[in-house]
């Protein structure tokens, strides 16, 4: 079993709920293993700081393989830290050095408030999916699956779409903290789809209408959510949102 | 033998659900206005039941723990969906999935459920897809299936790597859309703490708002539990760190028989642990073993570097074990074997207890195809490698990225490194043909309840049977119970019951927060794990178990002593919500051992080591043990055995056998 020689010194966010100001605090670890991940790091900081009397520090964290898009942490200026295409939880400690300092954060976003520490409240997420993030089939009414074909790259692109995990990060990063990443990429999956298509542009109004409702801010094209998204979800999906959403003012005799 | 009745419908196997759904009452749809159901988790059986609920015209509530119904752990399982379609035209039916399942299961699951669950596994499949399911496709458009351990066909759907994730989306848009329209009322962030039963019926729950700490009561006409495994019991496994037994803990403490609780997977292609920090584990799908050949050195104690070891130095342990199923064995008979090379001293890594999964053949041949393909009829070895990687990364290219970081090797330059861990939890709360609990009104679907899987899961039937329950199951059965509702006024929770109930869970809360002990939730977690990893794991045996028995009791004493629980009760407190976790678990840690020591044979999971043939294969005792053994709770943490006899009346009952 190994054990660590790493030294570091957190700057961790601690925030008791979201009627008080927070700020950053110092703590120094000491004997981290390069083969811990990033939350078994904090869970050492933890155990120490129950062992001291004082609380531990709140985070949001579930599976820690990447999958469900729990954990939020912006660990340098950067979210889910300084490698592409991984999640924290999948972030391990041979990606720092013995010394470093590390700062962690919230997202900061007004439409995701800090609940407690590294928590934030993301449950605007989902009133955007219940705005129109779906394709309307009750149980039972579906056709066998093999009766409506899908070509191959269509199904692949849809599924590229689809892999998003609700993580936040693209509207953590972004500086006007826009949702459009995270919004397009639903509205891309179904569109590319031809079950998606009866609502195609019902559903692009809605849920624009319900992101903005929720406070993201607008996009200007910077680019840093698709660099920071990790899972590698392109910007194709908000050009190809603000096609249909131009296309349904047009085109649509529905507006919502 | 049985004292207990699973309400099995009369009549030929195969139109039994056909009947049952024909003939069972309804209610119409202005009652359905008026009738109320709680849900209590939202991964794949809770979100499908909860949508579908609502679709019918019922209200419902729907709790989670999560901070989204997306997060649930339904999410991250890889491998694929199991249907009888026969899209591939290999000779796959109803009947064969159903067999497969019984099989796979070591005998151990009830025939009615499980030839149900193979009836309604084609639906599952064609509602995905008209939700828009990015299921994997083949070039003409239509859906591809892969292999899968335990059968002879493809019936496995797939969507990469992410198969759970996509299924679990689908459920969760299907859900998002009932609370956009206002049919379901959703409640995140909130854990269920206890069940609340008026003249024994289940009519509601506990639940805290882990948020603010409040203490919240809730009516429900019925009650539905889909709360996923209780596999955290022995803290590392490859469930997500807050997965928990709670809900289904506090629900058998009021009347509901937990059944089979002894049944666990541990499923053989894990990457190992690296320390003592380790928090969780790490699935490496059982895909990868189509490709991968699994060894380790002939010679004990060896430190040479895999690739140093040569060819004839090996020891190809499964192969030279099971020449007709080889790498493909199922979980329980790969994991063993692991574990038996392992204790011989043959491990491998710094801990020792790893084995080597080797790509280095089958890239080499994949290379020699390619070649072939291009031309190169004589590639040299170099050649093969190269062309073989590309082959290797795109089939499993997200599996062999997510081993290179949490490790810090490269897998396609050195075998992977695995061993056994904690996956699945085939026991749960014994539940009737209807999936109702023995409380009248308290439902239990998924990995929650103990109903498809007898003693070992088929890879892709945790998918199926998930969604089966809550699309397809449930919302008719429940219709048998909420038809005799109707005339049932919503309940006001100022009910005394509901008064007792709360009282009962602020009571933990106030005791845990006030023990104001000297060791962490952690650490009392981690002891347990160890308790239940050594003695109640892949092999168990009399004296084991006795003495985790003595050791769980005296843990559970020391941690209702002991236990440093920092914070409030009335904040977010995430030590708090691990604390009442951990207790519950520490109960039914006992119970598991008490039901292992109970079962005088081997099978599926269970593994006694008394009980094993002379090549060391589980050994069944059909005569004493062909029945569910179903605990009732009693005062003081103690359990009464109930049995309820498996009659096999469709399937030759067989020897598993994988030489």
């Amino acid at each position: 079993m190994s054990t660590g020689n790493m030294n570091l010194t957190l700057k961790v966010w601690r925030q008791k709920n979201n009627n008080t100001k927070g700020a950053l605090v110092d703590y120094k670890l000491a004997d981290i293993s390069p083969d811990m991940s990033f939350l078994e790091m904090f869970d050492v900081l933890n155990e120490q700081l129950i062992n001291k009397g004082e609380e531990p520090v709140v985070f949001d964290h579930d599976c820690r393989e990447g999958i469900c898009g729990m954990c939020s942490m912006f660990i340098n200026g950067r979210p889910h830290g300084p490698k592409d295409l991984v999640t924290t939880c999948q972030l391990h400690m041979r990606s720092f050095k013995d010394g470093d300092t590390i700062v962690v954060e919230p997202w900061r976003a007004a439409a995701f408030p800090v609940v407690k520490d590294l928590t934030v409240d993301r449950s605007a997420f989902d009133r955007v999916i219940a705005a129109g993030g779906f394709i309307s089939v009750n149980t039972g009414n579906a056709q066998d699956a093999n009766n409506l074909p899908i070509p191959k790259m269509q199904a692949d692109a849809a599924f590229e779409a689809a892999a998003c995990i609700g993580c936040g990060a693209c509207v953590a990063t972004c500086k006007n903290a826009s949702a459009m990443l995270f919004v397009s990429a639903k509205i891309s999956q179904l569109a590319l789809l031809p079950q998606g298509q009866p609502e195609r542009y019902r559903r692009v109004q809605s849920m624009v209408a319900q992101m903005d409702a929720e406070g993201f801010g607008n996009c200007t094209n910077t680019g840093a959510c698709e660099a920071e998204c990790p899972k590698g979800i392109s910007l194709e999906n908000i050009a190809r949102m603000n096609r249909d959403f131009a296309s349904a003012k047009f085109i649509s005799e529905e507006t919502v | 033998m049985s004292d207990i009745n699973s309400n099995i419908p009369e009549g030929e196997l195969a139109s039994k659900w056909t009947k049952y759904k024909s003939s069972v009452p309804l209610v119409n749809p202005s009652n359905k206005r008026t009738i109320e159901v709680i849900i209590v988790g939202s991964g794949l059986a809770g979100a499908s039941a909860a949508a579908t609920l609502a679709e019918m015209g019922y209200k419902v509530k729907c709790f989670c723990f999560q901070d989204s119904p997306r997060r649930a752990h339904s999410i991250a399982a890889q491998g694929g969906i199991n249907a009888a379609k026969n899209y591939q035209n290999d000779g796959d039916s109803v009947y064969r999935l159903f067999y497969d399942t019984i099989k796979g299961g070591d005998y151990r699951a009830r025939e009615a459920n499980v030839h149900r669950l193979a009836e309604v596994s084609a639906n599952i499949i064609d509602q995905c897809v008209a939700q828009g399911v990015p299921l994997a496709r083949e070039y003409g458009g239509l859906l591809d299936n892969r292999s899968f351990g335990g059968t002879q066909v493809q019936r496995t759907f797939y969507a990469a790597g992410q198969t759970g994730q996509q299924l679990l989306l689908g459920a969760y848009s299907a859900l998002e859309r009932q609370i956009g329209m206002g049919k379901v009322e959703m409640y995140t962030r909130h854990e269920m703490l206890e069940v609340v039963k008026i003249d024994g019926k289940a009519r509601g729950i506990i639940a805290r708002n882990l948020i603010t700490g409040e203490i919240e009561r809730h009516f429900g006409h019925a009650v539905v539990l889909g709360t996923g495994g209780y596999g955290n019991v022995f803290y590392l496994s490859t469930n997500a760190m807050g997965s928990n037994v709670t809900a289904a803990w506090k629900a058998h403490k009021q009347g509901a028989y937990f059944a089979n609780p002894c049944y666990t997977q541990i499923h053989p292609t894990c990457i190992p642990v690296s320390g003592d920090h380790q928090s969780k584990l790490t699935l490496m799908s059982e895909s990868l073993r189509n490709d991968g050949r699994i060894w380790v050195p002939k010679k004990k104690d060896d430190t040479r570097k895999a690739s140093d070891i040569p060819e004839e130095e090996r020891d190809y342990y499964l192969e030279r074990r099971y020449p007709a199923f080889g790498n493909l064995v199922p979980r329980d008979v790969a994991s063993r074997a692991a574990k038996e090379r392992c204790d011989a001293g043959y491990g491998v890594g710094a801990s020792k207890l790893a084995v080597y999964l080797d790509f280095k053949a089958n890239t080499e041949r994949y290379g020699r195809i390619e070649a072939a393909k291009a031309g190169n009829h004589n590639p040299d070895k170099e050649t093969c490698m190269r062309l073989g990687t590309a082959v290797i990364k795109e089939k499993y290219g997200n599996l062999f990225d997510m081993y290179a970081q949490i490790t810090g090797e490269n897998p396609y330059e050195t075998p992977m490194r695995i061993y056994p861990a904690v996956h699945y939890t085939m026991g749960g709360l014994w539940v009737d043909y209807n999936l109702m609990t023995s409380v009248p009104g308290l439902y239990c679907t998924g990995e929650a309840n103990f109903s498809d899987h007898g003693a070992n899961r088929l890879g892709a039937s945790a998918l199926m049977q998930g969604l089966a329950d809550g699309y397809f199951v449930l919302p008719y059965t429940i219709g048998a119970y909420l038809s005799k509702e109707i005339s049932t006024k919503a309940i006001p929770t100022d009910h005394p019951a509901f008064a007792e109930a709360e009282a009962r869970a602020v009571g933990i809360l106030n005791t845990l927060v006030n023990i104001k002990g000297t060791k962490s939730v952690d650490h009392f977690h981690k002891r347990l794990g160890h308790i239940m990893w050594e003695k109640c794991g892949m092999a168990r045996n009399e004296k084991g178990l006795n003495e985790a028995i003595q050791e769980i009791r005296a843990l559970r004493e020391e941690f209702w002593k002991d236990v440093r629980v920092p914070g409030a009760v009335n904040e977010l407190n995430p030590e708090l919500e691990k604390a009442g976790r951990v207790a519950d678990f520490i109960e039914l840690g006992e119970l598991m051992c008490i039901d292992a020591l109970n079962r005088n044979e081997s099978c599926g999971g269970h593994f006694r080591e008394e009980y094993q043939t002379e090549e060391g294969e589980a050994l069944r005792d059909d005569v004493n043990y062909a029945y569910v053994a179903a605990w009732e709770f009693k005062e003081g943490v103690n359990f009464e055995l109930h049995k309820e006899e498996l009659k096999f009346e469709n399937i030759k009952v067989a020897q598993r056998s994988y030489k």
